[in-house]
């Protein structure tokens, strides 16, 4: 191997190997977690805990997130636009932002924080203490068990989440528009649903869905496959959470760009 | 006892990286049976169970259940099988009774009720009360842990079943019952048994033959009853719990 050539190809090789690795092996986890989702055992009692646990109990950080969102954004696009005098566009502002980004993106990342992370550790801990190997050799399928359900509840229920974060952001921006910044409350509203499309809400909740697929599977695959005791599970709840909010900044950009870009 | 081989492993090879744990290894278990692997911390005995589980892939040998060839696969007759792990690995976000009752809900579909009665026999064979149930495994200590492991795996009645270190962490009466229990499963299901233990009292009461895991072999395999007149230096060093002889601990 002291053959240049070869010292080249294996240079070039090598991160390409290691790409193909970094991405193939979590989509075919991924799809091994889907599949199960279309046969026979379905494990709805997982399912619905999962549902619950994503849906319900991030609702109050969610709904935080959403609400002081949308109220700063009243304030920061008025006071920035009546520098030219458009403090008009304040509602729509507020409401395009908050359904198209803001919504789904504060979610997704507050979700990757704290849902994201649970199962990465709890998975996590199942596999260093051989719980998984114990539902193996109890006729159980792990990835049906404890993968599937949590994909199709991430999958599900963040687009809900998004719906409600939408709603209550965009009460936020009309609560501080007309109390501190003495908009008329008719005429707010009606501005608000002025310039609103459906595709602007629909292209907001279409990234909640792959949003929570992804915080599922980082918090999934990380927990899956972590190994080294204590330790090992620390590093599998860091790397979910910031693969999974990397992996929402990014597909957020290419969700966007195929709704909006022509 | 009849001569059919149940678990038939030859030539089993494991390594880790650069450590190799399992050197090529026969073992021979008849239905039936049950059969006793001593051997010194990390030899690989809990490798061992596993590669037969298919939860860890050999890197070599043959791996025959019920002279079916499994060994290049995962997939596993896992309704035949029950495993008591040695860490007890309970599901700590399910209740005592549901841990115990866990293969007799899911792999043999049973009900719930049905299912639970059964769960809460089994738990009074290991010596647990029914006002255990409906804790969670976490609230129980180390030996009820064990024994609640102990259910779950005999829980289904399986062909063949695994026990790694039943006894380690039981009062000295708690470990006899435990021995009995083993005894009366193999004999009166019929089942095949492979046991891990360093305790040689328990080693004599549940096996049939006992095998010294060493270097990654079985280097002695005889009937139990020889263990303590084996004439391998190895094997009288372990029984007899010396520091001095051929068996050396190397600090690494
Ligand atoms: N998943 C793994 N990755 C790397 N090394 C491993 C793994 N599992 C086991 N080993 C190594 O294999 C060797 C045998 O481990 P094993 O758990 O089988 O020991 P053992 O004989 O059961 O010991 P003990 O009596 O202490 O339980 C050990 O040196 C261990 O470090
Ligand atoms: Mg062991």
């Amino acid at each position: 191997m002291t053959n240049p050539f070869f010292i080249f190809l294996a240079a070039l090789g090598r991160p390409v190997l290691g790409t193909f690795e970094f991405i193939g092996r979590p989509s075919y986890f991924a799809w091994q977690g889907l599949k199960g989702a279309f046969s026979r055992p379905i494990y709805f009692k997982m399912l619905r805990k999962q549902m619950i646990e994503i849906g319900y109990f991030s609702l109050p950080v969610v709904g935080m997130t959403a609400l002081f969102s949308g109220m700063v954004l009243a304030l920061q696009s008025y006071t920035g636009f009546s520098r030219f005098s458009a403090e008009g566009a304040v509602a729509t502002v507020v409401v395009l932002s908050m359904t198209r980004e803001l919504g789904p993106v504060l979610a997704g990342l507050m979700v990757a924080g704290r849902v994201g992370s649970s199962m990465a550790a709890e998975i996590g801990t199942m596999r260093v203490t051989e719980q998984i190997d114990a539902l193996t050799t109890l006729s159980v399928n792990p990835v049906r068990y404890l993968i599937t359900p949590r994909l199709v509840a991430g999958i599900i229920m963040m687009p809900f989440l998004v719906l409600i974060a939408d709603i209550i952001g965009v009460m936020g921006g009309y609560f501080v528009s007309i109390y501190a910044l003495d908009f008329n409350s008719t005429n707010y509203i009606k501005s608000t649903i002025q310039f609103l499309e459906p595709i602007d809400v629909i292209s907001g909740l279409v990234k909640a869905a792959v949003f929570g697929f992804l915080i599922s599977l980082m918090g999934c695959y990380h927990g899956f496959n972590s190994k080294g005791g204590a330790q090992g599970v620390g590093r599998a709840v860091i790397n979910s959470v910031v693969s999974a909010s990397i992996l929402i900044l990014i597909s957020n950009y290419l969700v966007t760009e195929m709704f909006f870009t022509k | 006892m009849s001569k059919t081989s149940k678990i038939k492993l030859k030539n089993l090879k494991k390594s880790f990286g650069k450590k190799h744990v399992l050197t090529g290894l026969d073992l021979d278990v008849k239905k039936g049976e049950s059969f006793v692997i001593i051997g010194g911390s990390g030899t690989g005995k809990s490798v061992l169970l596993k590669c037969i589980l298919g939860l860890i892939q050999p890197d070599n040998g043959s791996i025959k259940i019920d002279g079916v060839e499994v060994s290049d696969t995962k997939e596993r007759p896992y309704e035949k099988f029950g495993m008591l792990f040695q860490g007890g690995a309970l599901f700590d976000s399910l209740p005592i009774w549901e841990n115990v009752a866990f293969g007799l809900l899911h792999g043999n579909k049973m009900y719930k009720d049905e299912a639970r009665i059964l769960a809460i026999e089994k738990l009074e064979s290991v010596g647990l009360g029914e006002d255990i149930a409906d804790h969670m495994p976490s609230e129980m200590s180390g030996g009820m842990q064990k024994r609640i492991s102990l259910a779950r795996a005999i829980a289904t009645n399986p062909e063949i079943i695994f026990f790694d270190e039943p006894t380690t962490g039981l009062d000295p009466i708690m470990a006899d019952v435990i021995n009995d229990l083993i005894k009366k499963c193999v004999k009166e299901i019929g089942a095949t048994a492979i046991s891990i233990t360093h305790d040689m009292a328990s080693a004599k009461k549940i096996g049939d033959r006992a095998g010294m895991l060493y270097e990654g072999k079985l280097i002695w395999t005889d009937n139990v009853k020889k263990l303590d007149k084996s004439g391998n230096e190895y094997v009288d060093q372990f029984v007899h719990g010396r520091a001095k002889g051929p068996i050396k601990w190397v600090v690494k």
